[in-house]
């Protein structure tokens, strides 16, 4: 089975760089999945958790906070704002931002800032997800 | 007597600012170790997506967008980088002179956005308009505030209050080398890499809506980067000048001990002399 160079780049470092089967990513317009000679793709990133299948079959995820994805035919690069491993999340401070997020948005006080808060309470769900998903 | 005593309060006093020249270097050596590593480390990043996004703005439509499009320019705004604190040589002079150079060839409207104290400092006391400034910005210019700072950058430029946006700042060549230069951020300049393999891509949403979102992490990540740079640059030009400063104390203390010694055998020989002149008297009485 061929296999892809999968690389994800934040503007503060090189989270990972490393053979992949395939890659599963919250693009625009839902979920896609990446296989090796896929086509040349370039599609945003919406808050989620990408999942990865190392060569050998072992599947692991991180969360991203929204960025850009290229597709090519030997390899996958994800340009992400924020990324994390999902053993490096730190579920407590997850939590907690969700509560604050879903706090804001059920009490709705004036002047808040309801995308930027239904962004945060995004983020905060995909790094649970991808906490649990290790 | 007192030109030895004297000499010697200059040998300790020199010494002393050895000792805080020497602690300053290795500080700023072990800072800039860190800088570096910040600066290697964001570098993937800046190229992957500066690569997409000149492959991006090879499409039709693209050059129409605000970000990219250039108008006439009736004033241009310049973004000055440079430090918070002096004591690095000629690190901070370098830069404002050019920036100097800059607002007095062009001639025309220009306004200044000005980071780090240094910069500040000179330029509030001159006839140019400051259009926004930040200080204290520490040792790790973080993300958040490259954001920030573009989106003040993108929001100036965008409403028409200048046409241009350059970063005037130090890039990092390495310990000893950085090079002050003056770059364009907006409007954003598309590579010419015409012939080069137009790949055909899948673009989800239409090219515009990705060119939309990478822009404007374009412009944040050309800023980030420039914090970065600079600040490496900064600490290594701090280096240097603590380096130099350490050795030229070392010279002068050799110097003034030599003259200690010369002027201390001096006064040894007039003593000797006095004694055996005394003593001849003496002598020469009896």
């Amino acid at each position: 089975m061929s296999t892809s160079r999968f690389e994800v780049v934040t503007p503060q470092r090189r989270i990972l760089a490393e053979e992949v089967e395939s890659v599963i990513a919250p693009g625009a317009e839902g979920y896609l999945g990446v296989l090796p000679r896929h086509a040349p793709l370039l599609t945003i990133l919406k808050p989620g958790v990408v999942f990865f299948r190392k060569v050998g079959g072992k599947t692991e995820c991180m969360a991203v906070s929204g960025g850009l994805l290229e597709a090519g035919p030997d390899k996958v690069i994800i340009l992400a704002d924020t990324a994390e491993l999902s053993w490096e999340i730190d579920v407590e401070r997850a939590r907690r931002a969700k509560e604050r997020a879903e706090k804001r948005l059920r009490e709705r006080y004036a002047g808040l800032d309801v995308a930027r808060a239904e962004f945060a309470l995004q983020r905060s769900l995909a790094r649970l997800k991808a906490a649990e998903g290790s | 007597m007192s030109n030895i005593r004297e000499i010697k309060r200059r040998i300790r006093a020199i010494s002393n600012i050895q000792h805080v020249t020497g602690a300053m270097k290795m500080v700023a050596a072990s800072r800039l170790r860190r800088a570096q590593s910040r600066v290697w480390a964001a570098r993937p990043y800046a190229q992957k997506t500066a690569e997409v996004a000149g492959r991006l703005a090879l499409s039709p439509n693209a050059q129409t967008l605000p970000l990219v499009a250039s108008r006439e320019v009736k004033k241009t705004a310049y973004v000055l980088i440079v430090g918070d604190k002096g004591l690095a040589g000629a690190y901070n002079a370098n830069l404002i002179h050019l920036t100097e150079d800059r607002l007095v060839k062009e001639g025309q409207p220009a306004g200044l956005v000005v980071v780090g104290r240094k910069g500040l400092q000179y330029f509030r006391r001159r006839s140019v308009e400051i259009l926004k400034y930040y200080v204290d910005i520490g040792d790790e210019p973080d993300l958040s505030l490259a954001r920030e700072l573009a989106r003040q950058l993108m929001d100036i430029f965008l409403s028409g209050q200048v046409d241009e946006v350059n970063l005037i700042y130090a890039r990092f060549i390495s310990a000893l080398r950085n090079i002050p230069q003056v770059e364009r951020l907006l409007p954003i300049e598309t590579p010419s890499v015409e012939g080069t393999e137009t790949i055909d891509y899948i673009y989800e949403p239409e090219p515009v809506g990705v060119l939309e979102a990478i822009l404007p992490r374009y412009c944040e990540v050309k800023v980030y980067q420039a914090l970065l740079e600079a600040k490496a640059s900064e600490l290594s030009a701090r280096m240097v000048a603590m380096e130099s400063a350490t050795k030229n104390s070392a010279e002068m203390i050799e110097q003034l001990t030599l003259s200690f010694n010369k002027a201390r055998q001096a006064a040894i020989t007039t003593e000797l002399l006095e004694v055996a002149t005394g003593a001849e008297a003496l002598k020469a009485q009896g």
